[in-house]
């Protein structure tokens, strides 16, 4: 039976691979995902997850150990964070290539150096194109129901692709939040065994990985982008599945109050239910501002962004980057935005802000802020091409 | 009125006391071992200017940070590739690695092995507390079989590493292993260590009070400086197969395991190039390397 519980947002985690009953976990520890592995070890030790756990010593071992355990047909998870990904690097491009469906959740943390195990998105946005799906989680609750839809999207025969879960480390792996925990009849028949149709198998023996010849390599390479673009409708299907068994919805892009906003903010992660707070106060005091989070970030949903940033009154988007891309277009997601609205006539002014970097806290007054430049950008008809960095010192 | 005169503590010149109070754990080890080190440094006489600290990523990783020296906080595994690219950019440093099992012999155990078999002229200090301690206490090669840690709840079914053996038998030419009870002789050995031409290692077993030791119930520090004190054998140049620590209980070996000589990975590397250009080739740090 579901059961609403307090729990801290890893362990909540933690329990949607074990409710995905997956057959191999390897993963090393690391600040601030290490509870996530901690209690996976103990639900291993105490039997009541009959699973192998691998405790490897790095973390390009701790995927390539799930890249060939995902190979033999075992359902794989691993959890990681900054540098942890940063030196498994070689093998999550080499997970996606290979169509593995290995399940990573990923709490994200500021990259070194200087050395910083606090939140912000720079070691998501350091593996944007090595062709994982790669999805936002806000809260406990979706942190949990986004691990468990994540083998059921990766999994399936249409997908075959390794799946990251996105969600900030500390604000909330750390925090105890209250949770709807299934029960495994809750949740029967909605994720099926896992079947890799190439599997390794003694039966049927095959070679793996071994050299792609220039003769072959582009066509593998457009598979692969073919088959993320393709998962797109795999991954509405099961959200459209998972509402409509357990009634909590989830969408591509998420919008908040932006029915008669003229400025709309766009997040990703845990700011946007803040965002969404501060929205809520200031509209109390006339300010006609609204969200919108782009939740699934690869396959990145362009006509979804696209058609929410051009609905109702929306003159100035404000693009929320947590992360900087040195000497490029500075704001990241800023950018895809732009991007996405390019060809749209009369579109909305795009700019972007950069805040919350290396765990500095994004105050009410800072959201305020983001929102006023937006306004400003508007009265003047200006739009800055470089991001402003909210409350840097200078 | 009695006037009290304070003395300088003769190891906090070696210290960034600024940075106090530091992060280790009342009872923990590390800082015992950071205190034989600064003594050896001053017995020593090495030009502060001429001596570097290289950590890793964890608890003894901190190291970097309090010294007073010259230093790099590397990222988690890397203290050794790190100390041998400044070391044969600049040959006159002597380059000491201070670091913790977990990073030493776990992410970073390729390193050890390939340093120890070139000889690179590096000394590594491996304080070894059982245990991935700035983590939460996760597994690691160096966990006793069957011991508690958080990802092995019921026990470790792991074979630790020997770490002296591992190094030796890649090529080591200066070996040691003391505990933190053993102050006076772990300060002989890094001095030694410090003087000795080629790739030195000391391993300090070093008590963890917070997660290995209170997760097993071992006891305080107290209790494990009195274990270190009952069960240490001192057996200088035992063959290092003999030393290894499987269990908690067997006695725990001591003592200064290797001490020779053999030409650095950067002696090869001379001559090779001699050999090759002959009086074209200008010898790279033959004065100090």
């Amino acid at each position: 039976m579901a059961k609403k519980v307090g729990i801290e947002a890893a362990i909540a985690i933690a329990e949607a691979a074990a409710l995905a009953d997956v057959d191999v976990v390897s993963a090393y520890p690391i600040t601030p995902q290490t509870h996530i592995v901690e209690h996976l070890a103990h639900l291993v030790a105490d039997g009541i997850l009959n699973a192998e756990f691998i405790t490897v010593e790095s973390e390009h071992t701790a995927l390539s150990a799930a890249l060939g355990a995902s190979l033999t047909g075992a359902r794989t998870f691993t959890s990681t964070s900054a540098q942890g990904l940063a030196l498994m690097n070689e093998i999550v491009y080499i997970t996606s290539s290979m169509r593995a469906p290995v399940v990573m959740a990923l709490a994200n943390r500021a990259l070194s150096a200087p050395i910083n195990i606090w939140n912000d998105h720079s070691d998501v946005m350091s593996v944007r194109d090595t062709g994982w799906i790669s999805i936002f989680a806000n809260n406990a609750q979706e942190a949990y129901d986004l691990t468990f839809m994540a083998f059921k999207i990766g999994e399936h025969p249409d997908v075959l692709l390794p799946v990251m879960i996105n969600f900030d480390g500390f604000i909330l792996t750390h925090v105890i939040e209250p949770v709807v925990l299934f029960g495994k009849e809750d949740v029967e028949g909605f994720l099926p065994p896992y079947d890799h149709p190439y599997k390794l198998d003694p039966d049927r023996p095959v070679t793996m990985g071994p050299v792609g010849l220039p003769e072959i390599y582009t066509e593998v390479k457009k598979q692969q982008d073919v088959a993320i673009r393709s998962s797109r409708s795999v991954i509405d299907a099961v959200f459209k599945e998972f509402a409509e068994r357990f009634g909590r919805k989830y969408s591509a892009v998420e919008t908040y109050a932006i029915d008669d906003a003229e400025v709309v903010l766009v997040t990703q992660g845990s700011v946007t239910d803040a965002a969404c707070f501060v929205v809520d106060e200031m509209r109390k005091r006339g300010k006609k501002w609204g969200v919108v989070e782009i939740r699934l970030w690869r396959p990145f949903p362009f006509d979804d962004v696209g058609s929410a940033l051009t609905s109702g009154k929306i003159k100035c988007v404000v693009v929320l980057d947590r992360a900087i891309s040195f000497g490029g277009p500075a704001g990241i997601v800023m950018s895809e935005v732009r991007s996405a609205l390019y060809h749209v006539p009369n579109r909305p002014i795009v700019i972007g802000v950069t805040s919350g970097l290396g765990g500095r806290d994004i105050m009410f007054e800072d959201y305020v802020r983001m929102f006023e430049l937006g306004e400003e950008a508007l009265r003047t008809g200006k739009e800055p091409e470089m991001v402003t960095i909210i409350g840097v010192r200078e | 009125m009695s006037v009290t005169t304070y003395r300088e503590n003769p190891v906090e010149q070696f210290l960034r006391t600024d940075r106090m109070p530091h992060i280790w754990c009342p009872g923990c080890g590390i800082g015992t071992s950071v205190n034989c080190f600064a003594r050896a440094v001053l017995e020593c006489g090495i030009p502060l200017d001429k001596l570097a600290i290289v950590s890793g990523i964890g608890c003894t990783g901190r190291v970097a940070g309090y010294l007073r020296l010259d230093s790099f906080h590397t990222t988690h595994g890397r203290a050794i590739p790190f100390a041998t690219g400044l070391k044969l950019a600049n040959p006159e440093l002597s380059v000491v690695v201070y670091s913790g099992d977990g990073d030493l012999a776990a992410i970073g155990g390729n390193h050890l092995i390939h340093a120890a078999r070139r000889n690179m002229d590096i000394k590594v200090i491996c304080v070894n507390n059982f245990n991935y301690g700035m983590t939460g206490g996760q597994v690691a090669p160096t966990t006793h079989f069957g011991r508690l840690a958080t990802t092995t709840p019921y026990g470790s079914p792991e074979i630790p590493f020997n770490l002296p053996h591992l190094v030796a038998s890649c090529g080591a030419v200066f070996v040691a292993r003391w505990t933190t009870y053993h102050v006076v002789q772990l300060q002989r050995s890094m001095v030694k260590a410090l003087k000795k031409k080629g790739f030195a290692f000391i391993e300090v077993l070093a008590p963890c009070p917070t997660l290995y030791m209170r997760r097993n119930r071992l006891g305080s520090s107290v209790d494990m400086m009195k274990l270190f004190k009952e069960k240490s054998v001192v057996k200088h140049g035992i063959d290092t197969k003999e030393v290894a620590i499987t269990n908690y209980e067997d006695p725990i070996i001591v003592g200064e395991f290797v001490d020779t000589e053999r030409p650095t990975w950067l002696d090869n590397y001379n001559e090779i190039m001699k050999k090759r250009l002959g009086d074209k080739y200008v010898p790279w740090g033959v004065n100090n390397g």
